[in-house]
């Protein structure tokens, strides 16, 4: 069992986890953030291997990794 | 669970002014995170560049130095000289580091200061709009080479790190990129290596990051990844270089 | 401790600086001050503290701004062109209020100019020399052992006000020897651990930062304002000058550094046929002893001045705008090599 958390304030929407996630997990939201822009979601899902992929290319440190 | 990766002590938990998709903040944090691992917080000194960088302090954790453009190193050198027990390292882009302080860079190097130079090669000027850099590709577009870097008039990409490969005070030289999340991983252990380098008093070691600038690239934060992968490097091959 | 040791110019300042606790000296070759970067290269590693000879002077400035940051006395000492091309980093140490000492030995202008004795970065070093509204003290000595003795003034008003402070020499008083009572006390090293400004790693305290960078609305005005209200404060307590038979004199030489002494000849060759002749030697260019030139436009209001300058009437505009035009100035000046002789100074009295 694993999971995400994302800092959906701090997010700035690059959308690189989604890129990187192996198990299609994140997605972008469909509500705005402060900053104007639709920050990365995570779908809570067993099949999170807690690979830290999308936590090592976020940009502005947004993710925290649980396992 | 229990949480296998948070946010690291040593980088300030605010958001920064980076652009969407840009390296700086991945390259910030991987310092951050080493700096963490090795504990040595509270004996490092950091040197922030001019360029989108110049703001670092307001975003790492422990003493910070500005320097003028391009003087970094100097400014480097005149600290670990006073302070031979601190970790000091500097932080600087690719006009502060192989433009305008090609002098301060080469001497500093020649002279086998202690230091960790982290380079950040994104082929571009981020701060200023988007110019030619040194390491500006050929044929790449930018605000000083609206038709593509035309290599008769404004030269080759610079390889500084080959350069200072030569200098035998050099101890360590590597490129690395950030286009992928293993990238990103062989990145942190080549930072790593240079920060242990200046702790063990090996000397001199120097880590070129490849680094995305969708902004001035023109591009997605994907599609800038992609380009670095698929294009960049062949004009930087990664590896360790000495 | 009565001894006496024959020095030049140059080293004596080197010494001071030695003896003033600079633990940091960075500088480039340039005539006519090889002597003081020399000095320093052999006596400092000696002493346990760090000499570099840096790649440009641009470098040596930048270094001594890292190592000031790190809490070290530090200085940099350069000629004409060199301390033209330091005036960037000068600006940064201003910026980021962090002390530190730069040596000029002036030699002719403009460009590469030659290596002769001169004053003509009067207004380079007395206004802002880069860009910016800052100030530098300025300290201009007139002999050997006052270039020593000033050593100390400039690291101590450096400290204590946080800022540049340049020492304003020429070639002649570079090269030329004289002999130095060195001070009995050198300066403890421990100004270090008084600046808890410093960069020394952040165990037990938030992290410090040095940066003249300020750009959220209002701080750089905030900062400025900052600099400003020190400068007002520097001008009211720190003027310094020379002054001789003021309150007779009917004829006033103003001239600094080399230059002075040979206005002092002439006055003390006056005065002994019986004419009245006076001197004033500004030794703090910056802040201006504006003070003196008020006093004496008060008390003898007949009195003429005359400035002298190896320079083309740059202290001239501090002379008279400390007068506000309440007493006549004269101007005799050569530049590029030349120096005003005591002939052609009586000569410009007298007609």
């Amino acid at each position: 069992m694993a999971k995400i958390t994302i800092n959906q304030e701090k997010c700035k929407g690059c959308l690189l986890c989604i890129a990187v996630c192996p198990k299609g997990l994140i997605s972008a939201d469909k509500k705005l953030n402060s900053k104007g822009v639709k920050p990365a979601r995570f779908t809570e899902d067993p099949a999170c291997l807690g690979c830290m992929m999308c936590a090592v290319i976020c940009p502005d440190c947004c993710i925290e990794v649980y396992k | 669970m229990d949480k296998i990766y948070s946010h690291p002590k040593s980088l300030r938990n605010i958001s920064t002014h980076y652009c969407p998709g840009c390296g700086h903040g991945i390259a910030h944090r991987i310092i951050a995170e080493i700096i963490d691992e090795l504990g040595i917080r509270e004996r490092t000194i950091a040197l922030a560049p001019v360029g989108c960088a110049v703001i670092a302090y307001d975003y790492w954790n422990f003493d910070c130095s500005e320097a003028a453009h391009g003087r970094a190193l100097a400014v480097a050198t005149g600290i670990k000289r006073i302070h031979p027990d601190k970790i000091v390292f500097t932080y600087q882009g690719d006009g502060d580091l192989a433009a305008i302080g090609t002098n301060e860079t080469i001497h500093a190097a020649n002279r086998g200061e202690n230091l960790t130079v982290i380079f950040i090669n994104n082929a571009i000027y981020g701060m200023t709009g988007g110019q030619m850099a040194p390491t500006t590709l050929a044929g790449q577009k930018t605000a000083t080479t609206p038709l593509g870097r035309d290599v008769s008039l404004q030269g080759y990409p610079l390889k500084i790190s080959e350069m200072l490969a030569l200098l035998p005070a050099v101890k360590y030289i590597e490129r690395v990129s950030l286009h992928s999340p293993q990238e990103i991983i062989k990145t942190k252990k080549a930072i790593k290596q240079a920060f242990e380098n200046q702790i063990n008093n090996i000397g001199f070691s120097l880590v070129e990051v490849l680094s995305p600038c969708p902004t001035y690239w023109g591009m997605s934060p994907k599609q800038a990844l992609d380009w670095i992968k698929e294009v960049m490097v062949k004009e930087f091959p990664l590896g360790k270089i000495k | 401790m009565k001894t006496k040791i024959l020095l030049s110019g140059n080293e004596a300042i080197a010494q001071g600086a030695i003896d003033a606790g600079c633990q940091f000296y960075a500088g480039y070759p340039i005539t006519p001050q090889n002597e003081l970067i020399a000095y320093m290269a052999l006596h400092m590693p000696q002493q346990g503290r760090v000499f570099i000879q840096a790649e440009s002077e641009l470098a040596a400035i930048n270094m001594v701004f890292g190592a000031s940051a790190a809490g070290a006395r530090a200085m940099t000492s350069s000629s004409s062109p060199g301390v033209s091309l330091k005036q960037e980093g000068i600006s940064y140490i201003a910026g980021a209020e962090l002390p530190a000492v730069i040596v000029n030995m002036m030699r002719g202008g403009p460009g590469l100019g030659n290596i002769w004795p001169a004053q003509s970065d009067y207004f380079q070093a007395t206004r802002s020399g880069g860009h910016g509204d800052y100030h530098c003290v300025v300290l201009a000595p007139a002999s050997v052992q006052e270039a020593y003795e000033l050593m100390f003034s400039a690291f101590n008003l450096a400290d204590k006000y946080l800022m540049p402070v340049m020492i304003l020499g020429d070639g002649m008083l570079g090269q030329m020897m004289e002999p130095l009572q060195l001070s009995a006390v050198s300066c403890q090293l421990s100004a270090k651990s008084k600046k808890p400004w410093a960069l020394t790693g952040c165990q037990g305290r938030e992290p410090n930062i040095a940066k003249s960078f300020r750009m959220l609305e209002g701080d750089l005005e905030k900062l400025n304002l900052k600099l400003q209200k020190k400068y007002q404060l520097i001008k009211a307590k720190e003027q310094c000058c020379e002054s001789l038979f003021l309150d007779d004199a009917k004829i006033i030489l103003v001239a600094y550094g080399s230059m002075a002494r040979i206005a002092k000849s002439v006055v003390n060759a006056l005065r002994s046929k019986g004419k009245k002749a006076g001197l004033i030697r500004p030794i703090t260019l910056w802040p201006f002893p504006k003070n003196i030139f008020k006093q004496v436009a008060q008390k003898n209001k007949k009195a003429k001045i005359l400035v002298v300058e190896m320079s083309y009437g740059q202290m001239l505009e501090d002379v008279k705008l400390s007068l506000e035009g309440k007493l006549a100035v004269d101007f005799l000046g050569r530049a590029g090599g030349g120096i005003p002789t005591e002939e052609e100074i009586i000569k410009q009295i007298y007609g």
